[in-house]
C-alpha cells in the first residue's frame, strides 16, 4: 500500500526527515510515537503534499504509484487522507459544501456519478452517527469556533465521507476528554477493514489501547529510530524516550518542544 | 494587519477636542521589498500626471455643450438651463482633477481626460431588443426594469409594473419637463454641495440627461424593488453618457434602487459618469444598490449623494466589478438625530482594472450610526483604493461608527492603498476602523485541496468565502445569486498562481 524509502525532507531551511524507511501493507495499523519536534507532522504532511515541505531525496509509492509527483488533491483522489495535528478554520466554507465538493471529486475521479444534495445528505447523515455529531455542525464554518474535541471529531468525520484507503491521523487524540477519545477512537475502528491502512501519530499509549496497532516506530531527530510490537508502545509510555536515544544511530537529541 | 479600535470617549472640558486620524497602507500582494512596487506605481503616476485643469481638456466638453444649445436641447426642460450652465462654468474653471489633489492622489483621470468625449443628443432605439438584455436582469427576477441606453431612457425595452398610490415613478427627463415643482428643490441641492471639489458632479449636472425620478410619498412602503438598466452601446463614437437619478423617500416610507451599469459592445470606449441624489426624510428606509459591470475598457465615475433626516435609515451597497478605471463617491450626511446608515461594499479586479472607492459619512447629528465594511479582491495588475473619512461633528455625540476595509490580493503586482480618515470633533463617541491587506491562506488552501478540492477549486472557494459576509447582506436574492454566480464564473479564471513559497 505505502512504500516509503530514504525519505528526506526540508522545511524553512532545514532538514527534519533525515532518511525514512518505513512500509505499510493494506489493512495494517501502523503507530508512530517520537519527541516533539521529530518530525511526525512533517512525514504526515508531506505524505499529503504540502508543498511548503521539500522532499530532498528518498521515493513514496502509494498503491503502485509515485506519490510525490502528484498534487495534493490527486492524492486525496488516489485515497489518502490526513486528519491535521491542528485543523484550519476556515471562515465561510461549510462542513457540508467542503466534504460534498471532496467526496464528488474523489467520485468523479472514480468514474463514478456525483451524488446529488439528497443522496450526499443521506450518506453523510449516516457518517455523523459513527462521531456522535450533531447535523447542525455540518451546515457551520469548517472548524470555526469548534472546540478542539470538535475538530478532532469533524476530521474522523471528514474521514468517514472520504473513504480513503490510507488514513494518518495526526494526533488526533490530543486534548481529548475521555468520552471523546473514545468517541473518536470508536469512529477510527468502525472504518477499519482489511483494505484500509491507517498511519497514527500519537504520543499516548491510552489511544493504543483502543486501537490497536500491528506495528509501533519511533520518530526520533527524522529517522525511525526504533520499530516494534504494540508492546514497544507500553514500553515507551512507561521509560520515555531516553533510553532509545542513546541507542540511536547517529542519535539525535529531540528538540525542544515546540510551544502550542 | 492593524485594527484601532476607539473606545467610547470621554473627555474633560466642553470645547472640542478634534481628534484627527489619517492612516494610509499601501500594500500589494508581492513578497519582496515593497519599494519596488512603489517605484511602478510612481512611474505610472509620472507618466499619467496630466497638467492641471488644461484647457485641452475641457474644451471639448465646452464646444460638445455649445453644439447642444444650438440644436436646442435646452429648450425640452428650458429652467435647468441656468443650473447647467452654471455647472459647465465651474467645470470648465477647475478643470479635470490631478493626482495632487488630497482627494485624487492615487487616481489619475488622464485617461478620461484626454479623450474628447460626446454627450448623445437624444435617444436612438439603434435596434435593440429586450432580449439583448436578459442576462443583465438577474433573472428570474419579476420588479420593474427602465431602461437606459447611451443615457436616455428606453420605453420599449422597459417594464414598469404598477405601483402603491401615490408613488411617482418616471423617467428624469420626463420630470424635469412635468414635475418641476417636485424635482426642483432637490435636484442639485445634495449632489451640489460638495461641487467645488467633485468636478465630475458638476458635469453631470452640465450634460444631465436621464435616470430615474421617484417620490414616495409619506408612510408608502414600495416593496418591489426597482431596477435601473443603464446600457452603453457605443458603436465606434467616444461616448460619455451623464445618467441621474433623484429618490426622494417622504416620511415613514421604505423603497429600494437597484442601478446596474452594463454594456453591448465588450471592448469598445466610453464613458459613465453618473450622479444620484438621495433625500430620505424622517424616519424612512432607502437600500440603494449600485452594480457597475462596465465593458472592460470603460471608465465610469460615480457619485453617490445621501442626505439623512431623523431616525431615517440608509443602506447602501456598491458593487465594482468592470470597468479599466472606476471612481465611486459614495457620500452619506447623517442630518437628524438617530439617522443610520450601513455601506456595504465589494470589488473584484483582474488585469490592470482600476478602482477607487471614496465614502464620506459625516456625522451632523447625535446618536448616529454608522457601519461600513467594504472588501475586494485583486489580482493581476489590478489597483484599488479605498478611501473612508469619517466626520463626527462637535453636535454629534453619541455617534456609533464603524468602518473595516479588507483586501484579498491575489498577485505579486496588484496593489491596494486604503485610508481610513477619521475626523472627531465630538467627545462621546464609538468610532473604530480596521484595514487589511492579506493574500489566499496556504494553510486553508492546502486544508481543502487535501480534501480532494482542485487547486482553483479551492482558491475560488477561499475567495467566496472572503466575500461572503458582503455578498449575504445583499437582500434581493435575485441579485445576491446572480452576484454570486458572477464572482463564480468569474475568479478563476483569473486565478493562475502556484500556490507554494
Ligand atoms: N515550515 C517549517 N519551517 C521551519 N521549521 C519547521 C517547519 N516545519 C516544521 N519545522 C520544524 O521541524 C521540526 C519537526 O516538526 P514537526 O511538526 O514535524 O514535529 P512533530 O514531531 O510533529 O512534533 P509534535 O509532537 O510537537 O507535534 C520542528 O522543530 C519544527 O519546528
Ligand atoms: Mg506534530
Amino acid at each position: 500500500m505505502l512504500e516509503i524509502a530514504d525519505l528526506h525532507a526540508r522545511a524553512g531551511g532545514k532538514d527534519i526527515l533525515r532518511g525514512i524507511d518505513l512500509v505499510i501493507k493494506p489493512g495494517e495499523v501502523h503507530a508512530i510515537m517520537g519527541p516533539n519536534g521529530s518530525g511526525k507532522s512533517t512525514l504526515a504532511n508531506v505524505l499529503a503534499g504540502r508543498e511548503s515541505v521539500e522532499v530532498t531525496r528518498g521515493t513514496v509509492r502509494f498503491a503502485g504509484r509515485d506519490l510525490l509527483a502528484l498534487p495534493p488533491e490527486e492524492r486525496a483522489w488516489e485515497g489518502v487522507f490526513l486528519a491535521f495535528q491542528y485543523p484550519v478554520e476556515i471562515p465561510g466554507v461549510s462542513t457540508m459544501y467542503l466534504l460534498k465538493a471532496g467526496l464528488n471529486a474523489i467520485r468523479k475521479h472514480r468514474g463514478e456519478p456525483e451524488l446529488d444534495a439528497m443522496e450526499f445528505l443521506a450518506l453523510v447523515r449516516d457518517k455523523l452517527k459513527l462521531v456522535e455529531m450533531d447535523q447542525a455542525f455540518l451546515n457551520r464554518s469548517v472548524n470555526e469556533g469548534f472546540s478542539g474535541g470538535e475538530k478532532k471529531r469533524n476530521e474522523i468525520l471528514q474521514m468517514a465521507v472520504l473513504d480513503p484507503k490510507l488514513a494518518i491521523l495526526d494526533e488526533t487524540d490530543s486534548g481529548l476528554d475521555i468520552d471523546a477519545l473514545r468517541i473518536v477512537a470508536n469512529g477510527v475502528n468502525g472504518l477499519r477493514n482489511p483494505q484500509r491502512s491507517m498511519l497514527v501519530i500519537t504520543h499516548y499509549q491510552r489511544l493504543l489501547n483502543y486501537i490497536v496497532p500491528d506495528r509501533v516506530h519511533v520518530l526520533s531527530g527524522g529517522r525511525i529510530v526504533k520499530s516494534g510490537g504494540k508492546e514497544l508502545a507500553l514500553q515507551l509510555e512507561k521509560e520515555g524516550y531516553a533510553w532509545i536515544d542513546t541507542r540511536a544511530d547517529g542519535g539525535v537529541k529531540p528538540a525542544p518542544a515546540p510551544t502550542r | 494587519m492593524d485594527r484601532h479600535p476607539r473606545g467610547r470617549r470621554r473627555q474633560a472640558g466642553t470645547g472640542a477636542n478634534p481628534l484627527k486620524t489619517t492612516k494610509r497602507k499601501r500594500v500589494s500582494g508581492g513578497k519582496g521589498p515593497a519599494s519596488g512596487k512603489r517605484a511602478i506605481a510612481a512611474k505610472r503616476a509620472a507618466i499619467d500626471t496630466p497638467t492641471p485643469g488644461t484647457n485641452a481638456e475641457t474644451a471639448p466638453w465646452l464646444s460638445a455643450f455649445a453644439a447642444l444649445e444650438h440644436d436646442g436641447w435646452l429648450r425640452r426642460d428650458r429652467w435647468t438651463a441656468p443650473l447647467r450652465r452654471a455647472a459647465l462654468d465651474r467645470f470648465a474653471a477647475l478643470g479635470f482633477p490631478t493626482t495632487r489633489q488630497e482627494e485624487w492622489r492615487f487616481t489619475s483621470v488622464a485617461p478620461i481626460a484626454r479623450v474628447p468625449f460626446r454627450p448623445q443628443a437624444a435617444y436612438q432605439p439603434n435596434g435593440l431588443t429586450p432580449e439583448q438584455f436578459e442576462r443583465f436582469t438577474f433573472e428570474p427576477w419579476e420588479c420593474s426594469h427602465l431602461v437606459f441606453v447611451n443615457g436616455y431612457f428606453a420605453p420599449e425595452l422597459s417594464t414598469l409594473r404598477s405601483m402603491p398610490d401615490g408613488v411617482r415613478v418616471m423617467s428624469l427627463a420626463e420630470a424635469l419637463r412635468t414635475q418641476r415643482d417636485a424635482v426642483a428643490p432637490h435636484l442639485g441641492r445634495l449632489a451640489g454641495t460638495d461641487v467645488n471639489t467633485n468636478v465630475f458632479a458638476a458635469l453631470n449636472t452640465a450634460f444631465m440627461q436621464d435616470g430615474l425620478f421617484m417620490e414616495i410619498p409619506a408612510g408608502v412602503a414600495v416593496d418591489e424593488p426597482i431596477h435601473l438598466l443603464f446600457v452603453s452601446s457605443p458603436h465606434g463614437r467616444d461616448l460619455a453618457s451623464c445618467p441621474r437619478n433623484l429618490i426622494v423617500a417622504g416620511p415613514g416610507s421604505q423603497a429600494a434602487i437597484v442601478e446596474s451599469y452594463v454594456n453591448l459592445d465588450d471592448g469598445a470606449r466610453y464613458f459613465t459618469n453618473a450622479v444620484t441624489e438621495i433625500v430620505v426624510m424622517q424616519g424612512a428606509g432607502v437600500d440603494h444598490y449600485k452594480i457597475e459591470r462596465e465593458g472592460p475598457a470603460a471608465f465610469h465615475v460615480a457619485t453617490v449623494q445621501a442626505h439623512l433626516a431623523r431616525d431615517s435609515r440608509l443602506a447602501s451597497y456598491n458593487v465594482s466589478i468592470g470597468g479599466a478605471l472606476v471612481r465611486n463617491d459614495i457620500n452619506v450626511v447623517l442630518d437628524g438625530e438617530g439617522a443610520e446608515c450601513r455601506l456595504d461594499g465589494l470589488y473584484t479586479l483582474s488585469g490592470s482594472q482600476h478602482v477607487d472607492n471614496h465614502t464620506l459619512i459625516d456625522h451632523a447629528r447625535p446618536h448616529g450610526t454608522s457601519h461600513e465594511l467594504y472588501k475586494g479582491v485583486l489580482d493581476g495588475r489590478s489597483r484599488g483604493v479605498f478611501d473612508g473619512r469619517i466626520i463626527v461633528r462637535a453636535d454629534a455625540q453619541k455617534t456609533d461608527a464603524h468602518q473595516v476595509n479588507k483586501n484579498l490580493v491575489l498577485s505579486e503586482e496588484a496593489l491596494v492603498d486604503t485610508t481610513p480618515r477619521l475626523e472627531i470633533l465630538a467627545d462621546d463617541v464609538k468610532c473604530t476602523h480596521g484595514a487589511t491587506v492579506g493574500q489566499l491562506d496556504e494553510d486553508a488552501l492546502f486544508y481543502l485541496r487535501s480534501r480532494a478540492i482542485g487547486q482553483e477549486a479551492a482558491a475560488n472557494m477561499l475567495m467566496q468565502a472572503f466575500v461572503s459576509d458582503v455578498v449575504h447582506r445583499i437582500k434581493i436574492a435575485p441579485i445576491r445569486a446572480g452576484l454570486e454566480c458572477l464572482l463564480f464564473t468569474r475568479l478563476p479564471r483569473e486565478h493562475r498562481r502556484e500556490a507554494h513559497t
